[in-house]
């Protein structure tokens, strides 16, 4: 674990080093927001979670009373190491595409006997209201954490799924003519003082990529890759796609094979 | 409706003929484009009130510029900057300067126009310009974004004569009619920003009081 802190520590430091242009103001305001990032990262809130996770995974559940240990998140029943990193892909057993969020759900409903409806309905959490699936999702993560993100994509379901992100990536619509490759498709960009990774690229879409699930500092919580993607959308002014909608797990399929081969450090902090 | 239909037809014209050495890049999605869209529309409640999944619909612009990755080639560009060019429309009183005070506060607001069941704005929550957050403006606001170019000095470098008003304002209102696929929104096609907004953050780019022409 604390390899893992000091290994984010240097990273964003490093990051920050060869982010913006440098014009001094610029990186003084930079190496601030690292030192802070710094003092966080020596206590991430996420491990909290990760441990809480680790309690819901184990713990007999829901009208079935069974725990999740035989679910099968792509490398067997009960695996969970590496998991994380080679989601998502093309499960048998539902004939899809599925993420983290999607199998882990899907497992609740199978072995647990929730409904989908009830399993979902704190997808994320709010003040005061805690997240079964934030808690787990972040477990599952951190049990991929040192391994490095593989989703080649290679199943003809994966690749088209990869296809179809990348369409989604490239779509421009909305009041403010937005596309995700508007702020993530170049190199060395901020908006604001933050800096933007270009997706396109292993590096860009690694950086990105390896620190979630990530607690992030600007909402007091903890983030899901489908929180963050819907987020996204949020913010490009468009309505909200569901949770675990095709399309999200599609851009989640296009932006993990681009980062294929980066060494995941999860859970993560962030902005 | 007849003009829209003959530009149409005049870019699939544009788009069917062989490009001229420009190497072809496959559009986005591949084979797969379509079920994408697809796809894409399907992943939405349908409880979104109908003017919030318009949002979702895409102009020519929009539609083309993904198909190239925002870099199509420059007869296209060139036939979308007419097309958008064609949609700018000025004040009433025809004042492209307005009060730069007022194009401050818009260049540094970012909320707005956000929608949805998880976090939307507030009824009634002011819409900005959101200027800072991909260029550079005044020297005192440190927390500028570098997508778009620098503006500081705007004014002072190019000199505040006619035609360079009236390019401040083109752009803002359509930036597309001069860089088709650009990042850069266009806020006056879009009414994201009235035309009387618009002149305010054309004095706050050409005011010789203004902060982005100090310093």
């Amino acid at each position: 674990m604390v390899q893992r802190m000091l290994k984010s520590v240097v990273g964003i430091a490093l990051a920050c080093a060869f982010g913006g242009p440098a014009i001094a103001q610029d990186s003084k305001v930079a190496d601030e927001l690292a030192k802070y990032r710094e003092a966080l990262a020596d206590g991430n809130p996420a491990d909290l979670l990760e441990a809480k996770g680790e309690g819901l995974w184990a713990e007999k559940r829901g009208p079935k009373k069974a725990s999740l240990e035989q679910c099968d998140m792509g490398l067997g029943p009960g695996k969970l190491e590496g998991a994380y990193a080679q989601l998502p892909r093309y499960f048998k057993d539902t004939g899809k595409v599925m993420d983290v969020e999607s199998r882990l759900v899907h497992c609740m409903v199978t072995l647990q006997g929730f409904t989908q409806a009830e399993v979902t309905r704190q997808w994320f959490s709010k003040p005061g209201t805690e997240s079964d699936i934030e808690a787990l999702v972040t477990f599952i993560g951190a049990k991929s954490n040192g391994m490095k993100i593989n989703v080649p994509a290679t199943h003809p379901e994966e690749a088209k799924m990869a296809k179809m992100g990348e369409y989604i990536f490239y779509r421009r619509s909305g009041p403010q003519d937005f596309s995700c490759s508007i702020c993530h498709g170049q190199e060395g960009k901020r908006i604001r003082l933050q800096e933007l990774g270009n997706l396109t690229t292993k590096d860009g879409a690694g950086f990105a990529m390896k620190t979630w699930p990530s607690y992030r500092v600007s909402q007091g919580a903890v983030w899901t890759m489908q929180r963050r993607l819907i987020d996204c959308m949020r913010q490009a002014r468009w309505p909200e796609p569901n949770y675990l909608a095709d399309s999200i797990i599609a851009l989640e399929t296009y932006l993990q094979k681009t980062a294929t081969g980066t060494v995941m450090e999860t859970p993560g902090i962030k902005r | 409706m007849n003009l829209k239909f003959a530009l149409f037809g005049a870019l699939s014209l544009a788009l069917t003929t062989p490009a001229v050495a420009q190497k072809s890049v496959e559009a986005p999605g591949g084979k797969y484009a379509k079920d994408a869209e697809q796809m894409f529309r399907a992943s939405f409640r349908a409880d979104n009130p109908k003017y919030w999944m318009t949002r979702l619909d895409q102009d020519e612009t929009m539609k083309t510029c993904q198909q190239y990755r925002d870099n199509p080639p420059r007869p296209i560009g060139q036939k979308l900057e007419k097309l958008n060019a064609a949609t700018i429309r000025y004040p009433v009183d025809g004042k492209l300067i307005g009060d730069w005070k007022e194009g401050e506060k818009l260049a540094a607001v970012g909320t707005g126009g956000h929608i949805g069941f998880i976090q939307p704005d507030p009824p009634g929550r002011v819409r900005g310009g959101n200027c800072y957050a991909c260029h550079e403006l005044a020297k005192k606001e440190v927390a500028y974004g570098t997508i778009g170019p620098s503006l500081h000095h705007f004014g002072k470098i190019r000199g505040n004569s006619d035609e360079i008003i009236k390019y401040a304002y083109d752009k803002i209102y359509n930036s597309n009619a001069f860089t088709a696929c650009t990042n850069m929104p266009r806020f006056g096609l879009h009414s994201w920003l009235t035309p009387e907004q618009i002149t305010h953050i054309v004095a706050f780019l050409m005011d010789p009081e203004s902060p982005v022409n100090k310093d």
